[in-house]
């Protein structure tokens, strides 16, 4: 099987352990993912003003291009990416009006109504792979690990792209359930962790976040995993200073839930890339004699 | 303080220019205040997301263009999938903040400003999000 996937810019730079792990795991379970020829970014967010228009051009291009590479459905692993082709591929079908003032602007590329289905990862393990296949090329079941699910905001909001019914979100339970973890639900699995506050108001952020881990680990979550590499870094790489802030009790190891698949499938360092995460996740692991 | 509402601060053109950018009918908001408990920002803004949607009820442009809450807002979409009227207030808080940049032309962050190492260790996506919301 082969499937046409779209990375976007972090992929290919901070979150190498993301989009690596993903793409071995995925041609260990006998699925090609054929990177877009060519690509641009997404704009990370959707344009919420009804007069700014030129913000969709960058993902429409994307599912041009990937719609003239043959496909019927494109695969991202970024949460911020999926959210934002996924609510351009929506005016593009739903949208009369937008639909001809960016297919008029966009004079060089074929004409797009949507015929794209924009998938992220998880669905389509789910729906193209399945848990059963997954379970059977499990060859590191991971026994005794108590998991976070940390959704955030772009997979499950708005409504209209969410990834499954909001408030009835089960895909990575049974993602992790295949792998043979146990999953940890937790009143804050879809809280914002503060996005690009990180920036803007750096203090809210890390509150945010110091409250998700907490809300995690009062459930008894020995770790957390999450498809975002803004999450990854409000939630994994600001640690040091939310502890040593006291804002947060004690470290909590985070992965992408791509890293999981690879260490769950046997496979090796190279394609988990354990090296890029802190180092209290490999701890965790060897502590689990998960790793050696 | 006291906000004044008088024929002095009521701007209906800033009305009018809301609900044109926004695309959505911000008379519907009845005050219950259920975005106030869905937003993860609320209680470290000056300005809660009920009071913010009064305020553009009555176009008090003034008190709106003051508040700092809009851009704390993380465009993360809790009030909107919650609010019972069926208000999308991330485009309210959109508007907010384009008809501020539009007029000031003010960035509220600074890529000269911001610190060598934490652009070092950033992933793109806050930054390009950052700069697409809170820049002109």
């Amino acid at each position: 099987m082969k499937v046409t996937y779209y990375p976007g810019c972090t992929l290919k730079t901070k979150a190498r352990n993301l989009e690596d792990s993903a793409v071995a795991s995925m041609k260990a379970l006998g699925v090609e993912m054929e990177e877009l020829t060519r690509w641009n970014c997404c704009g990370a967010v959707h344009s919420l003003a009804d007069d700014d228009l030129i913000h969709q051009v960058a993902p429409v291009r994307d599912l041009i291009r990937a719609m003239e590479q043959g496909s019927d459905a494109v695969v991202t692993l970024c949460s911020m990416c999926y959210n934002s082709l996924a609510r351009a591929n929506l005016i593009m079908k739903n949208d009369e009006v937008k639909r001809k003032t960016i297919n008029d602007f966009m004079d060089e590329e074929k004409d797009y109504h949507g015929e794209l289905e924009v998938l992220h990862f998880l669905n389509f393990i789910r729906d193209h792979v399945g848990w059963d296949k997954v379970r059977e090329q499990v060859k590191v079941p991971l026994n005794d690990m108590k998991v976070a699910m940390y959704y955030g905001c772009t997979l499950v909001r708005p409504g209209n792209v969410s990834i499954e019914p909001i408030g009835d979100t089960k895909v990575m339970g049974e993602f992790l359930e295949a792998l043979g973890a146990t999953p940890v639900d937790f009143p804050m699995a879809t809280t914002c962790c503060g996005s690009y506050q990180i920036l803007g108001n750096p203090e809210a952020a890390l509150d945010v976040s110091a409250a998700i881990l907490e809300s995690a680990l009062a459930r008894g979550a020995e770790a957390v995993i999450l498809s975002c590499p803004l999450c990854e870094y409000n939630l994994a790489k600001t640690q040091g200073q939310l502890t040593e802030k006291q804002k947060l009790s004690k470290e909590v190891p985070v992965y992408y839930f791509t890293q999981l698949l690879a260490l769950a499938l046997g496979l090796d360092s190279e394609a988990c890339r354990f090296d890029l995460n802190d180092h209290n996740c490999l701890n965790f692991l060897k502590s689990k004699s998960l790793v050696a | 303080m006291p906000i004044e509402i008088s024929e002095k601060t009521i701007k209906r053109d800033f009305i009018e220019k809301i609900i044109k950018l926004s695309g959505q009918d911000i008379n519907q908001c009845f005050q219950c205040g259920t975005c106030v408990g869905a937003c993860p920002m609320s209680d470290k803004v000056d300005t809660v997301p009920r009071k913010l949607m009064r305020m553009a009820q009555y176009g008090l442009e003034g008190p709106v263009g003051e508040s700092q809450a809009y851009w704390t807002c993380a465009s993360c979409y809790s009030c909107s999938v919650n609010c019972p009227r069926g208000i999308d207030l991330a485009r309210v808080m959109e508007a907010f903040r384009l008809l501020t940049l539009r007029k000031t032309n003010e960035d509220k962050v600074k890529l000269s400003e911001l610190p060598e190492e934490l652009v070092k260790d950033l992933p793109q996506i806050a930054m390009v999000s950052c700069f697409r919301k809170l820049t002109s």
